[in-house]
């Protein structure tokens, strides 16, 4: 304490305490300030950070500004929501090149993810990510759900969301596993052979209708085992599986029975 | 009360004969003797879910309403409330949800379907591959066939019933088909649909056709492929001591009552079960009919897929116009060519074959496929297109299943339609063949037993064992038919014969399916092979000759 007291006249001395003070109000500031600029919108943190993901993981197909190419898509105007589709799901970043980038385990992690939406949504304006409200499946009428589905989804993705094949080794997935929150941002953007429907097409409210249907499909068919849902061809499979396996054991059966 | 009752029932039985005189039909039927193999049930499983289809789609009737009047459903379906649907929609979804045990009946049905189609193919099969349609069976060959083309009929008029979506698209290509036909194809669509697609008609005459046309001529049918059975006598399998002119098996009264009787509740049951825990074409899935859409997966049931397929298969370029009218060989060429083709082939294969055996003796004992090896090979590329025509109808599903490009599976499945056939038939004949010499050998040569001699002057052989009688009996009685001989152009006058040309043409036809064969092994042959002495035992060749 002797020497720290001694010291008290130093001509640095003032400036040491005002810097000390400081530390502590801005330290008390960042403890209590109120935190809402981090948790839902994207600060410019957040798109610096993405920025650097983009150019890291994206912008040797994309381009460093996103511009794209005449075999990759410009990323300007495409929205927060197509982003946290692609990466969200895993297709993007694409591992190889084929008829379509198929979902995979997500290498983005939320955080990640949530930055290079940020980002790409720093370059023009487009759709965003939907709220926790807007993909509630509970919220939706299954039976607006269902009429909307069958006119405008089963045609590719099977009447009940098993998935289909288009053209050229391409296809629709199954819609089984996929979150309301991507499912709402698929419709909004239309990702890779799917069309786009938005708020004109389809209102939000008949969105999550969509959502509503399709999340009621998983819990299973009323008349016992799904088979898959994939209609007559995997009954005709089982059929003859189960069916005639099953008969033609008891015949053989019956048959080697000595009499 | 125990030692009345024989007398009551002997009292009654006696009180029925006397007037009906039926004791001598049970009694020639309590002795009608079967022969004993599995595949003589699979005829077995197609009739008694014959049986399982009228009782529970008896049921079915009961709640069904065949009627495309409009009504909104409200129900248990939360997928289907307060949706705009057809009567035939809306009862089909409360028989289903609201009845009780109705859910399980309409299953049931629809797996008997699936399951008597099953079995009549499986059942042809083996009447085909043995011979069981040569003389004097084959009129109940060719209403073996007219039985599956009418449970064709039963089904696609009941999978139309529900007036779902996918029952409506499979009425859409009826409705596309009966429009390819030339000049009158338009006017028939208006007629069968009572106006245009879909019209308000065509549930309710569906509905008559499937309840009360189609089955009452399956059952007539039934009854006559039956009577003809008994008429002909069971075919029976070779072996020892089975002839044409015997049946070797066990009486019907106890053996085959007890065995028969019993398989109609294996089928039964085995269909309940399947009614129970594995869902069947739920309509409410694919929601009311509407001419607009079409899901993903839009196929017909297992047996109408080679249709679809050929369908799917057909190039579109061939829709010609010509001056102003459209000929749709694009639709006339899978629909109607390819499936006339096919069952032209079942219908007349029986005759054709008859014609160039130029055999005319009764067969009562059933061929083994290998010694036919033409008639096998046939067999299975007449199958081999049928398995290409159906995977062709599921091509989207091998393609999400495969990861494979839909493109490249029809272009493959085009190309197999042609050469598959071929290759399956080139095949099968060349394992018949072998399979023929195998057996040759065996007759001729006997078992390999491992054991080595070596003789005094150093030279080694394996003692073979001969063949047992029933073994050798298997193996030796079949005829290799050899091709047809024609008389010569000109008879002994020098008078050209008028039917020399078709009779050269018959000859070929001979040639193509008797030229190669394998002549079973002959006693004098066997006879000249036991010198040789590396045959266990002494001269076995004597049954042979017995």
């Amino acid at each position: 304490m002797k020497a720290l007291a001694a010291r008290r006249h130093h001509r640095f001395t003032p400036v040491v305490i005002v810097m000390f003070a400081l530390l502590v109000v801005g330290g008390i500031y960042a403890a209590f300030a109120p935190s809402s600029a981090q948790a839902d919108t994207a600060t410019n943190q957040d798109i610096q950070e993405g920025e650097k993901l983009f150019l890291a993981n994206c912008a040797t197909c994309h381009g460093a500004n996103a511009e794209g190419s005449d075999i990759y898509p410009s990323l300007i105007g495409v929205g927060a929501a197509a982003v946290d589709f692609q990466v969200g799901t895993g297709r993007m970043p694409m591992q190889a090149s084929g008829p379509q980038a198929p979902a995979k385990p997500a290498q983005m992690n939320e955080t990640q993810t949530k930055q290079l939406s940020a980002y790409v949504a720093s370059l023009g304006p487009g759709p965003s990510i939907p709220s926790a409200e807007q993909v509630d499946p509970e919220k939706g009428d299954i039976a607006n759900g269902a009429a909307i589905f069958r006119t405008n989804c089963a045609m590719c993705h099977n009447a009940v969301g098993a998935g289909g094949a288009l053209s050229e080794g391409k296809f629709a997935p199954s819609l089984w596993e996929t979150t309301p929150t991507h499912l709402y941002e698929a419709m909004l953007t239309g990702p890779q052979s799917m069309p786009v429907f938005n708020d004109g097409t389809l209102t939000s409210e008949e969105k999550r209708d969509v959502i509503a249907f399709v999340v009621d499909q998983r819990e299973g068919s009323a008349g016992g085992l799904s088979l898959g849902s994939l209609g007559p061809v995997s009954e005709g499979v089982w059929v003859w599986i189960v069916g005639m396996g099953a008969l033609i054991g008891a015949a053989v059966w019956i048959g080697a029975k000595s009499s | 009360m125990t030692t009345t009752t024989p007398s009551k029932v002997a009292g009654a039985a006696d009180y029925l004969d006397q007037r009906t005189s039926i004791g001598t039909v049970v009694k020639n039927f309590a002795r009608k003797v079967f022969p004993d193999h599995w595949s003589f049930l699979l005829g077995e499983i197609a009739l008694y879910s014959f049986v399982v289809l009228l009782i529970s789609g008896f049921f079915l009737t009961m709640f069904f309403v065949p009627s495309m009047g409009l009504t909104t459903y409200h129900g248990p379906v939360a997928s289907m409330d307060g949706q705009l649907m057809s009567e035939a929609f809306a009862s089909t979804l409360r028989l289903s949800f609201e009845v009780r045990g109705g859910l399980l009946m309409r299953q049931v049905h629809h797996w008997a379907a699936l399951l008597f189609m099953a079995a009549i193919v499986t059942h042809m099969m083996r009447v085909f591959f043995t011979g069981a349609f040569r003389k004097p069976r084959e009129l109940n060959w060719l209403i073996g066939c007219l039985l599956m083309i009418l449970g064709l009929a039963g089904g696609f008029t009941g999978y139309s019933l529900p007036d779902d979506v996918l029952s409506g698209n499979g009425l859409r290509i009826t409705d596309g088909v009966v429009k390819a036909i030339p000049v009158i194809g338009s006017y028939m669509s208006y007629f069968v649909f009572g106006g245009e697609f879909p019209g308000e008609d065509i549930i309710p005459r569906l509905f008559s056709l499937h309840v009360m046309v189609v089955p009452a001529l399956i059952l007539s049918f039934v009854g006559l492929h039956l009577l003809f059975v008994v008429l002909h006598k069971h075919t029976q399998y070779p072996g020892g001591g089975r002839t044409n002119t015997n049946v070797v098996g066990f009486p019907l009264f106890p053996v085959y009552v007890a065995k028969a009787g019993g398989f109609f509740f294996v089928v039964f049951g085995v269909l309940v079960l399947m009614g129970g825990t594995m869902a069947i074409n739920n309509v409410w899935n694919y929601g009311p009919y509407d001419p607009s859409p079409v899901s993903a997966g839009a196929q017909p049931d297992w047996y109408m897929l080679f249709l679809e397929g050929s369908l799917r298969l057909m190039p579109g370029q061939a829709e010609i116009v010509i001056a102003g009218y459209t000929l749709s060989l694009n639709v006339l060429i899978p629909a109607m060519i390819i499936p006339g083709l096919l069952f032209t082939f079942l219908f007349v294969y029986p005759f054709v074959e008859a014609k160039v055996t130029g055999d005319k003796r009764e067969h009562h004992v059933l061929d083994r496929p290998r010694n036919v090896p033409v008639r096998t090979g046939l067999g299975v590329a007449f199958l081999t297109a049928f398995i290409v025509l159906a995977v062709a109808g599921s091509n989207d599903l091998v393609a999400t299943h495969f990861h494979m490009s839909l493109n490249a599976i029809t272009w493959i499945l085009r190309i197999l339609l042609f050469v598959g056939p071929v290759i399956a038939f080139w095949i099968t004949k060349r394992i018949c063949l072998s399979l023929q010499r195998k057996d040759r050998e065996l007759v001729l040569h006997g078992h390999e037993t491992g054991k080595i001699v070596r003789f005094a002057n150093g030279e080694y052989i394996e003692v073979h064992r001969p063949l047992n009688e029933q073994e050798r009996w298997l193996r030796v009685n079949y005829d290799a038919h050899r091709p047809l001989e024609i008389e010569p152009a000109e008879d002994s006058r020098g008078v050209r014969r008028k039917s020399y040309k078709q009779d050269r043409r018959w000859q070929k036809l001979s040639r193509f399916f008797y030229e190669d064969r394998v002549e079973p092994v002959r006693p004098s042959e066997l006879h000249e092979v036991q010198g040789h002495g590396e045959l266990e035992g002494g001269p076995v060749a004597a049954e042979l000759n017995s």
